[in-house]
């Protein structure tokens, strides 16, 4: 069973705000998952490659990959939640803000 | 009673409008597309307030799209889609109209850009009446997780129509549009097509481009079609199926004249020399009698058609679920970054950046998407990565095999889509693992890349539909369909509405 601290440790690597509750009811749905997972602990891998892709393809340079005609910046801006008209607008990245996990 | 009337005028029945009956009627001069987008737009009008099965209805684009595929048809152009009122789902970005994606996060914004399926059928002429309710991300089975309401299934209010795709199913079902886009990641598509009655094709990873489907699980995700029957989604499926530069994971793979293949059909046995394989591992305990009746008897059916009926074994069938929900999850958990309140969607102000991001995200997503963004962040975390993750890649492996063992003997597999039909809604909305079992004959599909269709092929006795579901190796929609569409000659299921 995770506890709600575990939870709390998951949560700020996804960077997601969760309240007290919400920790406490997904610390039991995720146990519940993830021991329906452990299922998996007893198949016998041994030998066999993971499979990240069904796709018989290599990651290859593409002949004539030339770069098409990009989106104009008003319109790249069009849905900024802040926009100076020139570029995304956040709060400082570098300071005293909290430091990356 | 304008609704009524004009319904009534009208020398079209809307609820059985099937692509071709729709390009027919406009062939003949009997109505114009844009006759027609209206009698859409005011049925949709009429019954959307009921259903929720549209998210955005957009009525002045909808109505100048069938003005110009009218002027093509003047022109002289004859062509499968023009002029055919269809439905997206909201997790399709489409330029110049609300794109959600289900979530709150997103609920204000409009794409400056257009995916590659969409773009297809716009330039095919086909008219977008608007965009359908999905689980938000396509997470979910019963479109409860959607953060603008659940879909009711048209054939019973109280019931939900399976998810993600559960508006585009319940738009074909009700008669509000010819036919929809959805998308399947884990039998987004299959499933809702089997809880509504309709037909629902999901196709092989790469068949068609994935540019400008929200990502959920991107090694899993495929766009797929919603339609009265097997010919009108072989029709569709040749218009968006093919290479694309703008998707890395698009195959170049000849796209077959799927419609064709579906429509030259004849004979008393167009099945024969198909040799079709049945899964033991998919009639399994706690299915219900019903379903099980009815897929053997169409499976007894397609025999009857000439095909050759074996026994087949999917052994790691049941290791699906699991697997399914640590990869999808830790896809989703890197895919859903992008929605941090910086260049689109929702922003909580802060004035601390990861403040925003975490105030963001806590915000606009609903409690399914941070289950599964923190399912698949755990599982992606340092000390869990090789117990969890990739160790469920390696069962893929084998889940994978299992398929490619299966149709080195068979042309295709006939099963169940789903264990039961259509569940109340609310009834398993509080119980996740409950919830994820209804995909349990789904997603091995996806994990494994291969493709296949749901057809109905009876009711049960509250008169709900079930779902047969043929799969067919990766590449292999050209059989999937063609076997659809020799059940669906010879049988009337999918005739069946509300």
């Amino acid at each position: 069973m995770l506890t709600a601290a575990e939870v709390e440790r998951i949560a700020r690597l996804a960077r997601l705000d969760l309240t007290e509750d919400e920790a406490i009811r997904y610390a039991g749905q995720l146990s519940a998952v993830l021991d329906y997972a452990a299922e998996l602990e007893g198949v016998d891998v041994d030998g066999i490659l993971p499979t990240a892709s069904v796709l018989p393809i290599r990651s290859v340079m593409r002949a004539g990959d030339a770069p098409g005609a990009p989106l104009p910046r008003v319109s790249v801006l069009a849905n900024a939640p802040l926009s100076d008209g020139a570029s995304f607008e956040v709060p400082a990245t570098l300071g005293d803000g909290e430091p990356a996990d | 009673m304008a609704t009524a009337n004009r319904l009534t005028d009208m020398p079209f029945d809307l609820p059985a409008l099937t692509v071709r009956a729709a390009r027919e009627g406009m062939r003949a001069h009997a109505f114009t597309s844009v006759e027609l987008t209206r009698a859409f737009l005011d049925r949709i009008s009429a019954l959307n307030p009921r259903l929720n099965a549209f998210l955005t209805v957009d009525a002045e684009a909808a109505l100048v799209q069938a003005a110009s595929a009218d002027a093509r048809m003047a022109a002289g152009e004859d062509t499968p889609l023009l002029g055919v009122p269809m439905a997206l789902k909201d997790v399709l970005v489409t330029r110049g109209l609300r794109t959600t994606a289900g979530s709150r996060i997103l609920e204000n914004y409009v794409p400056v850009w257009e995916g590659t399926a969409v773009a297809r059928l716009r330039a095919a002429g086909a008219v977008f009446l608007g965009k359908t309710n999905t689980d938000e991300f396509a997470m979910g089975s019963s479109t409860e997780n959607s953060g603008y309401g659940v879909t009711r299934n048209p054939w019973d209010e109280t019931r939900v129509p399976g998810g993600s795709s559960g508006g585009s199913a319940a738009a074909v079902a009700a008669g509000l549009c010819c036919a929809a886009l959805g998308t399947d990641t884990g039998g987004s598509v299959r499933l809702p097509a089997a809880f509504c009655g309709v037909t629902g094709l999901k196709n092989s990873y790469g068949r068609v481009s994935r540019y400008g489907l929200i990502a959920y699980g991107s090694s899993l995700d495929s766009i797929g079609i919603l339609a009265h029957d097997a010919l009108d989604a072989a029709i569709v499926n040749g218009v968006i199926a093919g290479w694309d530069a703008q998707d890395s994971t698009s195959m170049n793979v000849e796209v077959p004249d799927y419609a064709g293949a579906t429509g030259a059909i004849s004979g008393e046995h167009p099945l024969a020399g198909l040799r079709i394989g049945v899964p033991k591992e998919y009639f399994i305990a706690g299915i219900q009698p019903e379903v099980e009746r009815a897929v053997r008897a169409g499976i007894a059916r397609i025999e009857a058609l000439g095909a050759t009926i074996v026994e087949v074994s999917l052994p790691n069938t049941a290791l699906g679920l699991p697997v399914y929900y640590l990869i999808a999850t830790a896809e989703a958990s890197a895919n859903l970054a992008r929605f941090d309140g910086v260049k689109y969607g929702l922003r909580v102000p802060s004035d601390d950046l990861v403040t925003m991001y975490r105030q963001t995200r806590g915000a606009g997503f609903g409690p399914e998407v941070k289950r599964r963004i923190m399912l698949g962040t755990y599982a992606l975390s340092a000390g869990y990565y090789d117990a969890y993750y990739i160790r469920a890649q390696k069962v893929r492996t084998l889940i994978k095999r299992d398929f490619e063992q299966a149709f080195a003997e068979v042309d295709l597999i006939a099963c169940p889509i789903t264990p039961t039909t259509a569940f109340k809604i609310g009834e398993r909305a509080d119980d996740p693992l409950q919830m994820y079992l209804a995909d349990v004959f789904t997603i091995n599909m996806n994990l494994s890349g291969t493709c296949g269709i749901s057809i109905p092929c009876g009711l049960d006795a509250d008169r709900l539909p079930i779902g047969l579901q043929l799969m067919g190796p990766a590449f292999g929609e050209a059989a999937v369909l063609r076997a659809a569409a020799a059940f669906q000659r010879d049988t009337e299921y999918h005739t069946q509405r509300p």
